[in-house]
C-alpha cells in the first residue's frame, strides 16, 4: 500500500497494464507533453515508446474512430481527453459504432476502448470546460460508464475499464486529482458495476458519484457528530448502476437523497430515484430527492459560481429537511479555508 | 490484365450484378424488410478492387456495400440471409443491408452514418502497423463522405502516420438526390483535393474494371512496400434508387439522357465483348458462368428463405461481450 494521489493512481494504472499487455496503447493530445495531462500519463512515453504513446491531431471524432478501428483488430487503446467537453466532438464515433458494435454484429466482436475524459467545476472553467455529462452516455446501451472518486478506486477501476471487452468511458473529475489515498501496488481490480458503502448509516441513504461523493462525506460526518445516521453509498460506475447496493441500503433507511455532479434534468440521479421509486415503494419514509447542477451552465466569474454548486452544507441541509430535523451546517462552509471555487489549496489553476 | 484475371473480373462483375437484380426483383415481396441500397451499374470498383486484395487485407464500407462485401470474399448465402433478417445472417439478423460483416474474409464492417467506418479502417490500418505485417486496410467510399470532417480528420493521419490504407472513392455523381453540384464547388476533383492533404492520388473510369484493377494492383504493392495511404477516384453510375429496388429517374433529379448515357459505358458487357472479340473468352464460357451464378444466387435465396428467424430473446443478447481479461501472463 501507499498513500498517492488520484493522478497518480491514474498513472500506476497505465503503467501496469500497458507492462502487463503489450495490446494496451495510450493517446490523446497532450499525453506525451512536459505536463502529461496532470500527470496522469508522465514517463509512459519514455517506457513505452512513440508507438503505443502518442499525442494526436486535434481530430476527436476519426481519432475515437482510429481507437475503435484499432480495437477491433486487436489493440486496446485508452484515448484520453482533457476535457469531457472536447469529447462531444467524438459522439457520433461513440454512439454509432463503439457503443453497437458487438451488439449489431451479432456479438462477433468487440470493442475493448477505453475513453478516459476529465470533468470539472470552479477556477474559471466555465460553460464549455467543465461539464458533467455522464448521463449522455449512460443512456447509450453499450457503453459503461465508470465515476471512481478515491486514488484507490481510479486505479483498480481503469485497469477493470482498459481490460472489459467493451467500451467504457471513464470519468475523472478534475478536483479530485490531488486526493490521496492508500493504494495497493500492483495489478488489483474492482469490477465494473459495483457500488461501495463509504459510511454505514439507518436513517437515510444518500447515492453520490465521482467528487460529489467527497462532499457528501464531509456532509455526512458532519451530521454524524449531531447524532444523524447515513448511509453513503458511493456509486463509482454509473452504467450499469449497482441497483441490490442501492435498494438493500433504501430497505434499511427508508430514504434517499440522489446526487449528482450533473445538471439535475435527465440526470444519473434522477434516474435512481425513479427506480427506487418503483422498487422501494413501500419501504419509503418520505420522497425521494435530488441535489444536481442547475439546469443552467456553469458561468465563468467566480462570483457567480459561488451558490451554483451543491456543497457538504447543501446536503446537510437537505438531509436535515428530509428527517424533520434542525441541523447545524454552516460550520461545514466556515473550516473550508481555500475560496469557494477550488478543490484545496493544491490547485491554483489554470486548468 | 491476363485473360485470367479478365475472366474474374468479369465472372464477380456478373454475379454481383446478379444478386443486386435478384434482391430488387424479390423485394417487393416484404420479406426483406429493412432500408437496401443496391449497386447495379457500379460492379466494376468492388470486383477490381476485391481482386486486387488479398483475403487477409481488411476493408470496411458503408451503406452501399454489398457489392464490396461480395467482392471481397463474404458469403453470400449470409448476405441474403442477414436482409431477411435470419439467424443465419451474417450479422445474425441484427445489421441488415447495412450493417455487414465477414471476418473470415477481412470483411471488417460496414455501417449506415455517411464516413463513420472510415476512422474504422485506419485505426484497423493503425493496428496492423503496430503488430507488423504488410495488409493492408481498404477503405470504400463514396463522393458525399469526402464532405464530412472525420473524413479529413482520418486521411489527415493516415498521411501523418504513413498508415498502409486504400482508401477507395466510387464518385457517383449523387448523395440520396442531392447532385454534386449543390454539395461541391463547381470544378472540384476529390482526388486533388485529397492530394493537398498529403496522399498519393490517382482518378480512373470506374466503369473500366481493367483500369481499376491495374491503378488498385499498383496502389496495393505500393502500400504494402510501405509507401503510405493511397486515395483513387473512381467516376461511376448507380442505376437504381438511392435506397430500393426500383428507378427514380421520374422524380427529375437527374435527366433521362444522363442515364443513358451511363448506361451506356456499362462495366460488363464492355469487357465481355471485349473478350469475345479478341477470342479470351469462348461463349460457352460466358454461359457457364451464367449457369454458375444463377445457380448460386438461387441457392443463396433458397437458405435465407429456409434459415429461421432469431428468437425473440436474440433482441436482448450480445450489448457486452463477457468481460474476458487478455493478460499476457
Amino acid at each position: 500500500m501507499a498513500l498517492i494521489t488520484y493522478a497518480q493512481a491514474i498513472n500506476e494504472a497505465l503503467f501496469e497494464a500497458m507492462t502487463q499487455d503489450p495490446s494496451v496503447i495510450c493517446f490523446g493530445l497532450g499525453v506525451d507533453d512536459p505536463k502529461g495531462v496532470f500527470g496522469t500519463t508522465l514517463g509512459l512515453g519514455e517506457r513505452f515508446g512513440s508507438g503505443r504513446v502518442f499525442d494526436m491531431p486535434t481530430s476527436e471524432n476519426a481519432m475515437t474512430g482510429i481507437a475503435i478501428g484499432a480495437a477491433l483488430n486487436g489493440l486496446r487503446p485508452v484515448m484520453t481527453h482533457q476535457r469531457l467537453d472536447f469529447a462531444l466532438l467524438s459522439m457520433d464515433q461513440l454512439v454509432n459504432n463503439a457503443a453497437k458494435w458487438h451488439f449489431m454484429f451479432g456479438g462477433q466482436r468487440s470493442v475493448p476502448l477505453t475513453v478516459r475524459m476529465i470533468i470539472g467545476r470552479g477556477w474559471g472553467q466555465g460553460p464549455t470546460h467543465s461539464q458533467n455529462l455522464q448521463a449522455w452516455f449512460a443512456h447509450i446501451p453499450g457503453l459503461k460508464v465508470v465515476m471512481p472518486s478515491t486514488a484507490e478506486d481510479a486505479k483498480e477501476l481503469l485497469l477493470t475499464s482498459i481490460f472489459d471487452d467493451n467500451p467504457v468511458i471513464f470519468l475523472e473529475h478534475r478536483w479530485l486529482h490531488g486526493l490521496k489515498s492508500e493504494v495497493s501496488r500492483g495489478d488489483r481490480r474492482v469490477p465494473i458495476g459495483k457500488a461501495r458503502v463509504l459510511r454505514q448509516g439507518s436513517e437515510i441513504t444518500v447515492v453520490a458519484m465521482s467528487y460529489m461523493t467527497i462532499e457528501a462525506v464531509h456532509a455526512v460526518d458532519h451530521l454524524a457528530a449531531q447524532g444523524i445516521s447515513c448511509e453513503l453509498v458511493d456509486l463509482r460506475t454509473v452504467k450499469p448502476i449497482d441497483w441490490p447496493a442501492i435498494e438493500s441500503s433504501i430497505r434499511k433507511t427508508g430514504r434517499l437523497l440522489a446526487l449528482d455532479t450533473g445538471f439535475l434534468t435527465g440526470s444519473v440521479a434522477g434516474e435512481i430515484v425513479a427506480r427506487v421509486a418503483g422498487a422501494c415503494w413501500s419501504q419509503l419514509k418520505c420522497a425521494p430527492a435530488r441535489l444536481a447542477m442547475p439546469d443552467f451552465p456553469e458561468a465563468t466569474s467566480s462570483a457567480l459560481t459561488r451558490g451554483y454548486h451543491v456543497r457538504a452544507e447543501d446536503i446537510a441541509k437537505k438531509v436535515g429537511e428530509m428527517l424533520g430535523k434542525s441541523v447545524e451546517c454552516s460550520a461545514l462552509a466556515e473550516q473550508r479555508k481555500h475560496p469557494h471555487d477550488v478543490p484545496g489549496s493544491w490547485f491554483s489553476g489554470p486548468f | 490484365m491476363t485473360p485470367e484475371i479478365a475472366k474474374r473480373l468479369l465472372f464477380q462483375m456478373k454475379r454481383i450484378r446478379h444478386v443486386e437484380e435478384e434482391i430488387a426483383r424479390r423485394y417487393p415481396e416484404g420479406k426483406m424488410r429493412c432500408p437496401t441500397h443496391l449497386s447495379v451499374g457500379q460492379e466494376a470498383v468492388a470486383a477490381a478492387v476485391g481482386l486486387a486484395l488479398r483475403r487477409d487485407d481488411l476493408a470496411v464500407s458503408g451503406h452501399r456495400a454489398h457489392a464490396h462485401y461480395l467482392a471481397k470474399g463474404g458469403s453470400l448465402p449470409a448476405l441474403i440471409a442477414e436482409i431477411y433478417g435470419k439467424a443465419t445472417g451474417c450479422a445474425r439478423g441484427k445489421g441488415g443491408s447495412m450493417h455487414l460483416i465477414d471476418e473470415s474474409a477481412g470483411f471488417k464492417g460496414s455501417t449506415a452514418i455517411v464516413g463513420g467506418t472510415v476512422p474504422i479502417g485506419v485505426g484497423l490500418a493503425y493496428a496492423i502497423r503496430l503488430k507488423g505485417g504488410d495488409q493492408v486496410s481498404c477503405v470504400f467510399i463514396g463522393d458525399a463522405v469526402a464532405e464530412s470532417g472525420v473524413f479529413f480528420e482520418s486521411v489527415n493521419f493516415a498521411a501523418l502516420k504513413k498508415l498502409p490504407v486504400l482508401f477507395i472513392c466510387e464518385n457517383n455523381l449523387y448523395s440520396v438526390y442531392s447532385p454534386l453540384r449543390v454539395r461541391q464547388p463547381d470544378g472540384r476533383r476529390i482526388h486533388r483535393m485529397v492530394e493537398g492533404l498529403g496522399v498519393a492520388v490517382a482518378a480512373g473510369d470506374g466503369n473500366d474494371v481493367e483500369c481499376v484493377y491495374e491503378m488498385a494492383s499498383r496502389a496495393v504493392s505500393e502500400i504494402r512496400a510501405g509507401g503510405g495511404p493511397r486515395f483513387l477516384e473512381f467516376e461511376t453510375y448507380r442505376w437504381r434508387e438511392h435506397c430500393g429496388p426500383f428507378y427514380d429517374n421520374d422524380l427529375g433529379y437527374r435527366t433521362e439522357e444522363e442515364f443513358v448515357e451511363w448506361k451506356a459505358r456499362e462495366p460488363i458487357g464492355r469487357l465481355e465483348s471485349d473478350l469475345l472479340k479478341k477470342k479470351a473468352a469462348a461463349p460457352a464460357e460466358i454461359e457457364a458462368m451464367r449457369a454458375e451464378i444463377e445457380n448460386e444466387v438461387a441457392r443463396a435465396f433458397d437458405f435465407a428463405e429456409i434459415s429461421p428467424f432469431p428468437e425473440q430473446q436474440e433482441a436482448f443478447r450480445d450489448l457486452y461481450a463477457d468481460a474476458v481479461s487478455s493478460l499476457a501472463e
